[in-house]
């Protein structure tokens, strides 16, 4: 018994050792361009990387059944399973990063890897909304992109409509605002833009730190009801979201006080808190629901019009839309890009000159059936944030519905927290500015 | 430096005097959560009493039970079929964990068994993400989840309900050890594996019945949880948070997995309320353990466990 | 066959006592040293280095310290993220305090700081023994990753909370930074692994290793014939947190670039467990194999089905990853209980006696 086991062992690794002996690289055909997608479609956060994933791609599959590609040229994708760990991540990247036009993160510690080695493997960086929210001064991170808007510019936002709903930014001066925030870089984001803004504008802040994964908050819960907030800030992630409005629920808080970051705003959070979850709100900068142009489209040329094969792919939910707003994007910018050097393969220093120097205007919105979906964005040198404008928006139980107007963050207060952490960078890493005026 | 001091050993315990009502609740809140945990734990110590196998994939057998259920009921099968359903795979689960691997690896050391059942984790991980998916999938079995006002204390009747049936459960286990020959047999295994066998207990039935009661109280334990988050992959990381438990009571202890779970329950969440918002906050997590080892300072095999002779 | 020992006399003390007695092994280990220092930087392309190599080998340090604990000196710990995000914390703040110092030595000194913090976490070891004793470590563990959360020294105010590693030259070289080449941070990670698995292995075999396995095996008995058990545990937290340290340091310096805390969470510290018992407890090859087996063998698994060119979601890939990774430690651990190093050495008997069966 023990003699056949070695066998079979000593047979599984030869096979093993040939296995390992061969290369990996995807073979891709040299007039394709090449969109790599680190995905993450199993593990802890799956039920937020599935819907994401699905509305990216199913652009892209709009694009190549429609139009063929992009002027012409065809896209292919590949995905990678992240299971958003970070190790993974840059394996997958490694794997993925020859002749990529950009690359989609979808994780902060995964951004975080790729930001210093994106200058020097030549692929841009976009980090949508999430990431180092610094990366926003493009004079110092040349190749890192977060339009449309960043975290700190949500918080502002946030502290925006509370003024806005409480009947004026006066009227904030003796309110009590809490942040259930996840302790993690990623949670910490909106402390500092919050504190600066509770000094300017007298409200009293609590930050409330959940550890991961949030699976119990008991604790969290129990010194919010001594405190009682007029207002609950959310900036969760994954489990943290479920259990966070379903304790609000059983508190008995005014769900419709309660905004979570765009993040905690999607159809799997309000899952388990059933009845209890209606009135939350949370925040976002991309069309809610299925009823734009673009998703008949899609529904067209994609789906054949099978809907109950598109709603089984997270059609027209909040990270559907997600995902696909960040491939109308990232394709924009690559058409940008083919504006000025041809239509061909665009390489990754194309693709970020593309991504630099995308007008998005209210007209060609409306061409690619987004009217309402987007704001018109313009990225320059200095600003790779294009100061998007937030809104927010509510769960009735059944959908999720805009609630607000497009509301534009505090630039005078975000821009300069930026430009100091993009220095302070700068100076950690010797990195030299750019100078915008000079370049093209 | 003097004000930090104030506020570490001061302040809090002036803060609990002044609101006796909402430390009542704080108190209420934490031996509630304890109980939850002690659930999870009560998985451990049922393996490792009669087995002497850690079992490392408690928290993703809890997974596996809730998903299974969340599962069947998605597909149609009505509650009480669903559950009857999910325990008949928790038993078949058993018994071909038995025969594949607790079978070929009998008299090993406890960190071969332990490894093997960290591959048991892996395994399960996958083939419940296969079989079931990854979506968050929402988790209703009838009790009810709003709250209600209890002398100025807002308490919730779901967490009330889940002690009660942690009750129930402990009582039911403790029944039927000490009242049922498998309860007895089970006991003689825990005490000597050879003696047992010298008096004719067949090992593998008795394993293959711990880690099916095991697998039943997973279940009981991935219902409780999964109706408060959702029944998703998170749920197997509570695992984690019943370590302390398991260590604070002792490893073969039953009691001592729910005395275990009340201490920590409390200890956590006073600590987060009342000394959490001078530290920072988020300090539940380390707390629970260095609580744990203060504890196994005064008594090394945790409160209840069997206390191992070492002779020379 | 090819692998008897026949016609090899040894003729000193010192000869006898070497590491690899068999001419054999020695020149198969020169040979892989070669391999590994002058082929494979040259031959193996970017992907091979930064996703496979260079985290085997950082990994094989971090077993290599665990395995000293756990399998030599029979602690259990589950603090080894813990330590190795100490070393990593350390390293970076020493290095952005004193940028002149050159990054071998921050490594090292990053190590002592972690051997420091190790001791002070191994003081529970003198009371509570057995599994329970993995409630201090684990309280190491939450406790340090709490406190590089939330203490803003640590990370130098950075809003974002996380640490990126500075580019820093050695002689002359990039080693860290962006701009630093995959083979150099690759030959820098070999050198590391190489002398500090030469030193573990010369360890294990002196004094001090005795001592160690003379408290894993039978404490009571060991502290009767006088063998200290305070030093003696204490020593063998302190080393093999040095080791974690320095492997933490390696982690964020010469394989990512920049860390938040979740990296060195407690998934780390189980893994680097898994590795070690699954490599064999107590000892040194075990480590490298075990690190071997579970970092690499996701890897494999994830990219078979595109090299076979069976094309499957990548979810179900991951999936079947798993169920097939649980079921491969399950068989491994059935064919040989004591671990894949165990396998090599019946292998090697084996070898010795071949063609004979006996």
């Amino acid at each position: 018994m023990r003699r056949q086991n070695i066998k079979v062992l000593m047979n599984v690794w030869v096979a093993v050792g040939l296995f390992m002996a061969l290369a990996v690289t995807p073979v891709l055909a040299q007039d394709e361009q090449f969109i790599p997608l680190l995905v993450y479609r199993t593990g802890p956060y799956a039920p937020n990387g599935i819907p994401t994933a699905n509305g990216y791609i199913d652009y892209l599959k709009l694009l190549q059944a429609r139009d063929g590609g992009i002027n012409g040229v065809p896209v292919k994708w590949e995905e990678c399973e992240t299971k958003y760990n970070t190790k993974i991540g840059v394996e997958c990247y490694e794997k993925l990063k020859k002749g990529a036009a950009v690359i989609n993160p979808y994780s902060t510690g995964i951004t975080y890897q790729l930001l210093p080695k994106a200058p020097v493997d030549q692929v841009p960086i976009h980090s949508m909304g999430y990431g180092r929210t610094a990366a926003a001064d493009g004079r110092i991170f040349k190749w890192a992109f977060n339009f449309p808007t960043t975290y700190w510019s949500q918080a502002s936002a946030f502290v925006k409509y509370v003024g806005e709903q409480e009947g004026g930014m006066d009227k904030l001066k003796d309110k009590k605002i809490a942040l259930v925030y996840h302790n993690s870089p990623y949670g910490k984001e909106p402390i500092p833009t919050l504190t600066i803004l509770a000094e300017k504008f007298g409200y009293d802040l609590k930050l409330l730190a959940v550890d991961h994964p949030g699976q119990e908050q008991k604790a969290t819960w129990l010194q919010v009801r001594r405190y009682r907030p007029d207002w609950i800030f959310l900036w969760g992630w994954g489990v943290m979201n479920q259990v966070a409005i379903k304790e609000a629920a059983s508190i008995n808080f005014p769900m419709d006080h309660f905004i979570g970051v765009w993040w905690s705003g999607s159809e799997s959070d309000v899952v388990p808190a059933g009845e209890g979850a209606k009135g939350y709100k949370a925040g976002n900068f991309h069309g809610v629901g299925s009823g734009f142009g673009v998703h008949a489209e899609i529904l067209k040329h994609v789906y054949n019009g099978d809907e109950t094969a598109a709603e089984g792919n997270n059609f027209g939910e909040v990270l559907y839309n997600r995902g696909l707003i960040n491939a109308v994007y990232d394709t924009e910018a690559i058409r940008t890009a083919m504006g000025k050097y041809g239509n061909g393969v665009m390489s990754g220093e194309q693709v970020r000159w593309g991504l630099e120097h995308l007008d998005l205007t209210e007209a060609r919105l409306k061409a690619l059936g987004l009217e309402g979906y987007a704001q018109p964005l313009k990225v320059t040198c200095e600003d790779h944030e294009g100061n998007g404008p937030v809104f927010i928006q509510q769960w009735d139980g059944q959908k999720w519905s805009k609630v607000s107007d497009w509301i534009s963050p505090m630039r005078e207060v975000v821009r300069p927290q930026i430009e100091n952490a993009a220095a302070e960078y700068a100076k950690e890493n010797n990195i030299t500015p750019r100078d915008c005026a000079s370049e093209g | 430096m003097s004000e930090w001091l104030t506020a570490i050993f001061i302040s809090p315990f002036l803060d609990m005097a002044s609101g006796p009502i909402f430390f009542a609740e704080v108190v209420i809140s934490g031996l509630l959560a304890g109980v939850m945990y002690s659930m999870v734990a009560l998985g451990f110590v049922l393996i490792f009493k009669a087995s002497g196998v850690f079992n490392f994939s408690q928290g993703v057998m809890v997974l596996f039970a809730a998903l299974t259920l969340v599962g069947l009921m998605e597909r149609g099968v009505p509650l009480w079929l669903a559950l009857l359903l999910t325990v008949a795979v928790m038993i078949t689960l058993a018994y071909a964990i038995e025969r594949v691997m607790l079978r070929q690896l009998v008299n090993q050391d406890p960190f071969t068994l332990l490894m093997a059942t960290i591959g048991l984790n892996f395994f399960l991980e996958g083939t419940g993400e296969l079989l079931w998916g990854s979506n968050v999938k929402k988790l209703d079995v009838g009790i009810p989840e709003d709250s209600l006002e209890v002398a100025g204390m807002l308490l919730n009747k779901f967490d009330l309900i889940a002690a009660v049936i942690a009750a129930v459960l402990v009582t039911v286990l403790a029944v039927l050890s000490q009242k049922t020959k498998i309860g007895r047999a089970l006991r003689a295994v825990a005490d000597d594996h050879q003696a047992a066998t010298a008096v004719g207990i067949p090992l593998t039935t008795i394993w293959v019945t711990v880690w099916a009661v095991s697998g039943i109280v997973a279940l009981v334990a991935g219902i409780m949880w999964g109706a408060k988050s959702g029944v998703q992959f998170s749920l197997s990381l509570i695992a984690l948070k019943a370590l302390p438990v398991l260590i604070l009571g002792g490893l073969t202890s039953i009691p001592g997995a729910i005395v275990g779970g009340l201490i920590i329950g409390v200890g956590e969440k006073v600590a987060e309320v009342y000394w959490g918002p001078v530290l920072g906050g988020a300090i539940e997590n380390w707390f629970a353990y260095v609580l744990a080892m203060v504890f196994l300072m005064f008594r090394p095999h945790g409160l209840f466990g069997e206390e191992i002779i070492e002779r020379v | 066959m090819i692998y008897r020992e026949t016609g090899q006399f040894k003729t000193s003390y010192r000869s006898d006592q070497s590491i690899f007695p068999i001419v054999q092994d020695r020149w198969a280990i020169y040979l892989m040293v070669a391999v590994a220092y002058l082929i494979i930087p040259f031959a193996a392309n970017e992907y091979w280095l930064q996703a496979i190599l260079i985290p085997f080998l950082i990994f094989t340090m971090a077993a290599l310290g665990l395995n000293l604990l756990t399998g030599y000196a029979g602690q259990l710990s589950l603090g080894t993220g813990g330590f190795m995000a100490v070393g990593a914390y350390a390293a970076y703040k020493l290095t952005t305090m004193f940028p002149a110092v050159p990054m071998p030595l921050v490594f090292l000194a990053a190590g002592l700081v972690t051997a420091v913090v190790g001791i002070v976490f191994g003081l529970p070891s003198l009371r509570i023994k057995g599994l329970y004793l993995a409630v201090a470590t684990l309280a190491a563990q939450f406790f340090l990753i709490w406190l590089f959360n939330r203490v803003g020294w640590f990370y130098n105010y950075n809003p974002s909370g996380t640490i990126t590693a500075p580019p820093r030259t050695f002689l002359g070289i990039m080693v860290t930074g962006p701009e630093a080449t995959a083979p150099v941070r690759y030959l820098v990670c070999l050198t590391f692994v190489a002398v500090f698995a030469l030193l573990a292995k010369n360890m294990v075999r002196s004094e001090i290793g005795r001592t160690w396995m003379a408290i894993r095996d039978m404490d009571i008995a060991a502290e009767i014939i006088g063998i200290r058990p305070l030093t003696t545990k204490l020593s063998a937290f302190a080393i093999s947190s040095f080791y974690c340290g320095v492997s933490g340091a390696l982690f964020l310096f010469l394989y990512l670039g920049s860390i938040e805390t979740q990296a060195f969470d407690i998934t780390v510290s189980f893994e680097v467990l898994f590795m070690v018992i699954i490599g064999g407890m107590g000892s040194i090859l075990g480590s490298f194999i075990g690190a071997g087996f579970i970092s690499l063998m996701p890897i494999l698994l994830t990219n078979a089905p595109h090299w076979i060119g069976l094309e499957m979601p990548v979810d179900l890939a991951k999936e079947l990853e798993a169920i097939i990774f649980g079921g491969l430690i399950i068989f491994f651990l059935i064919v040989e209980p004591h671990g894949l190093a165990r396998l090599w050495q019946i292998g090697k008997e084996k070898l010795r006696r071949w063609p004979f069966p006996y």
